[in-house]
């Protein structure tokens, strides 16, 4: 084995899946988790981490970032955003299925994590395409994309107009219990629409998309899930309607998970006035009260987790009337200060990191998002008073597509470790 | 050390103020919106002042002579194009009309290259009508800071020409012996969801004070929220048209039949059609008003439209001298602060 032996030492060690909180030395080996505390016998470290001051954290996992490639480069490359991840801390990312291919065959996901083998920052968890070319018609081999890499299945934000197929594909997903990744949004509801339905896209003038094309798909979505009894995950709330309607459902007893992209969190459709194509987003950034349930949910358990909803892309790409434009934000540099800044918002910091570390990997079923001896050494040390201002510059990813330039941050990875490696 | 917060930076250029310069002059024309009263008033000051220019033999005044405006159409339309020709050309500007509907977009132009290259030809004034919300604020964001932008109408966002010649259309009719918006009432009726004419009246008529505003159509055609913009909601026409002083009717497209949003043109006549008895239960003395074109026996009767009370083809007259204005008003301007604003791409 080539892997260095590494201890992080004097750390303030956050592992929120065995709620540990203490100061202390985390040993690394072969790529695993050996120890935490004094060092093994015999253990002697090839490279030693001075985590004074710092927090060390399992690597964040986020549930979903657009990575450009396959199809889509001229937005970011795998090389470029596993080491835009890694750089934040993130030490995996899972890749949404519309890529060009569709991740809907073995062979494309053998691509992906080849790219990224080769890239050798973060690792990319590919969510394999519940239907060929995400065209909603025809099944894909879910278990042989399952036995290739992938980690769940998805959809992306392509729609399943024909119910009878969603409910096929939940019922052949959870003949092998894979998880399914399912962003709500009703298609026909929302056909043309850019922007929240309310005030401000009334406004501008812009297309909306009601509320009640996310509430619309929960309900039908929930039916499903109990009458199939597939894993839903749904994937990026946005409303207060659709955080109350899933929260009833698990209060019925349903064992549904939900998350929320971590921009969801900052931003309202006030941003979007001006026509600020940086605020332009699927699903569309919602109201102050969206916004504020959104928290709630997190709160109360009813959002088990965050993502970045990470979507670069080339700068021309928002350089056109509104409704035009790309729609995402480029979100994996700025994940982790804001994750740590909702400790503002009354959220403890474990829970936080616990929102994009434990919580996914329990969702996916991975043997990541923990510190526990044995686990894969997937590791942050975080300097959370580290100070810094976003700008295009200050970003690894190749899209530069922010509206936070010009925030003050606070908080950074100071290292990641991925795989036993230091990145 | 720093406070706790995530610093905000300023808000960057908004819808509002990107149309000003920094004396506060107009140097575009995107929106009414977040103009002050003073504007619009000065906006309708300069056009009854032009509006002489049309009543006089030599129909031609020489304030834009040596300058160029040009008309780049992104979307078909005659009638607009026309009388913001007229008005270009009675301010003794040469005009170019460029029809990008048919031309450079076809090829897959960028809206941006396409900006590019008719800046190189050193036009003085872009007017732009284009299918998305947003588009004259995207150029304006991106133009050369010695180019003004004036909106001929962007996707269901704004028209505020339109609307600036409905306001200078009521003066003219309404606001005689003491009488001022603050003392009217009107009623905007029709398809006010797809209307980017509706939304700069809202901002026009709440800006100069109007008395009251109501708004009236079928659910599927008003906008959610609309009431958030300071108007009335009435579903019904005859309790919506009481005792209003303005009936404004907008024009019903064909193609909402087949969107789903109305079952048919007859139904929806039956319902919202201005008919003479219906527009009895407004004020005796009430106007009626139409952006045109108007679409006769679907949204308003041909007898009405041509009748008394209809000033509909008074609001195509007062348009050129609106227009005069506005491109004046907004060429006087631009030379002077305008590099002030120029630099506004920070939130594109």
């Amino acid at each position: 084995m080539t892997l260095p032996r590494i201890s992080i030492a004097g750390g303030r060690i956050l592992d929120p899946a065995n709620g540990t909180d203490e100061i202390a030395d985390l040993h690394i080996a072969d790529g695993q988790i050996l120890a935490m505390g004094d060092a093994p016998d015999g253990f002697t470290a090839d490279q030693t981490i001075d985590a004074d001051a710092t927090l060390v954290c399992p690597g964040l996992i986020d549930l979903c970032a657009r990575l450009g490639e396959p199809g889509f480069e001229q937005r970011g490359t795998i090389a470029s955003e596993t080491r835009a991840a890694a750089h934040a801390g993130v030490t995996s990312v899972c890749c949404p299925p519309d890529t060009l291919p569709v991740i809907d065959e073995p062979s494309v996901v053998e691509l992906i994590l080849n790219r990224a083998q080769s890239a050798g920052c973060a690792r990319v968890l590919p969510l394999g395409a519940l239907t060929l070319g995400l065209r909603g018609e025809h099944l894909t081999e879910a278990s042989a994309l399952m036995h290739e890499g992938c980690v769940a299945l998805s959809h992306a934000d392509a729609p399943i107009r024909d119910v009878r197929v969603l409910r096929r594909a939940m019922e052949y997903a959870g003949t092998f219990d894979i998880p399914m990744l399912i962003q709500p949004q009703d298609a026909w509801l929302a056909t043309g629409g850019c922007a929240h339905e309310g005030a401000v896209a009334t406004r501008l003038g812009l297309p909306g998309i009601p509320v009640a094309a996310e509430t619309v798909a929960i309900a039908m979505l929930i039916e499903l899930a109990a009458h199939t009894g597939a894993r839903l995950h749904l994937s990026r709330l946005t409303s207060a309607r659709g955080v109350e309607t899933v929260r009833r459902a698990r209060a019925e007893g349903l064992a549904i998970t939900a998350d929320v992209g971590i921009n969801h969190l900052y931003l309202t459709d006030i941003d979007v006035n001006g026509f600020n194509s940086l605020c332009h987003t699927l699903p569309p950034l919602r109201t102050q009260r969206d916004r504020e349930a959104l928290i709630e949910g997190i709160k109360d358990g009813t959002i088990d987790a965050i993502c970045s909803d990470h979507n670069p892309c080339e700068s021309d790409a928002k350089l056109a009337p509104f409704e035009a434009t790309h729609a995402g934000i480029s979100s994996l540099d700025t994940l982790l200060p804001l994750l740590l800044r909702l400790q503002d918002e009354g959220i403890d910091l474990n829970r936080c990191v616990e929102l994009a570390s434990a919580a996914p990997a329990r969702i996916l079923s991975i043997d990541s998002g923990t510190l526990a001896p044995g686990a894969n050494a997937d590791i942050v040390v975080i300097d959370p008073e580290k100070e810094w201002e976003v700008s295009g510059a200050s970003m690894k990813s190749a899209g530069t597509n922010t509206p936070y330039a010009g925030w003050m941050m606070r908080g950074a990875a100071s290292t990641s470790v991925i795989a036993g490696r230091l990145i | 050390m720093r406070g706790n917060d995530i610093n905000r930076p300023s808000a960057g250029p908004t819808a509002h103020n990107i149309q000003l310069t920094d004396e506060g002059k107009l140097r575009h024309f995107l929106t009414v919106e977040g103009l002050k009263k003073a504007t619009l008033t000065e906006i309708l000051d300069t056009a009854e002042n032009f509006a002489g220019v049309d009543e006089r033999d030599l129909r031609k005044v020489p304030l834009l002579r040596g300058k160029t405006v040009a008309n780049l159409f992104f979307e078909n339309s005659t009638r607009t194009r026309t009388t913001f020709e007229l008005a270009a050309k009675r301010l003794s500007a040469d005009v170019l009309n460029i029809n990008i509907a048919t031309s450079a977009t076809a090829k897959g132009e960028s809206l941006l290259d396409t900006l590019h290259n008719l800046q190189a030809m050193h036009c003085d004034m872009f007017v732009v009508r284009h299918a998305q919300s947003g588009a004259a604020h995207f150029i304006a964001r991106h133009v050369e800071p010695h180019v003004s932008i004036v909106n001929a109408g962007d996707g269901q966002h704004a028209h505020p020409t339109q609307a600036m010649l409905d306001m200078f259309t009521i003066r003219r009719e309404k606001c005689n012996n003491g009488v001022g918006f603050h003392d009217l009432r009107f009623a905007i009726v029709g398809d006010l969801l797809h209307s980017r004419v509706f939304r700069s009246q809202i901002h026009a008529l709440n800006t100069l004070g109007a008395g009251e505003v109501r708004v009236i159509g079928p659910k599927t055609l008003l906008p959610i929220d609309v009431e958030q913009l300071g108007v009335r909601v009435h579903t019904n026409l005859d309790q919506g048209l009481k005792d209003v002083d303005v009936v404004i009717m907008m024009r019903l497209q064909r193609e909402r039949m087949q969107g789903g949003f109305l079952p048919s043109a007859g139904e929806y006549f039956t319902e919202y059609g201005l008919t003479p008895e219906r527009l009895k239960l407004a004020h005796p003395e009430a106007i009626v008003m139409h952006p045109g074109p108007t679409n006769r026996g679907v949204e308003i009767e041909a007898s009405v439209a041509d009748g008394a009370q209809s000033v509909i083809l008074q609001q195509v007259t007062y348009g050129i001298a609106v227009r005069m204005a506005v491109m004046s008003m907004a060429l006087g301007g631009a030379g002077s602060g305008g590099a002030g604003s120029g630099g506004t791409g920070a939130s594109a």
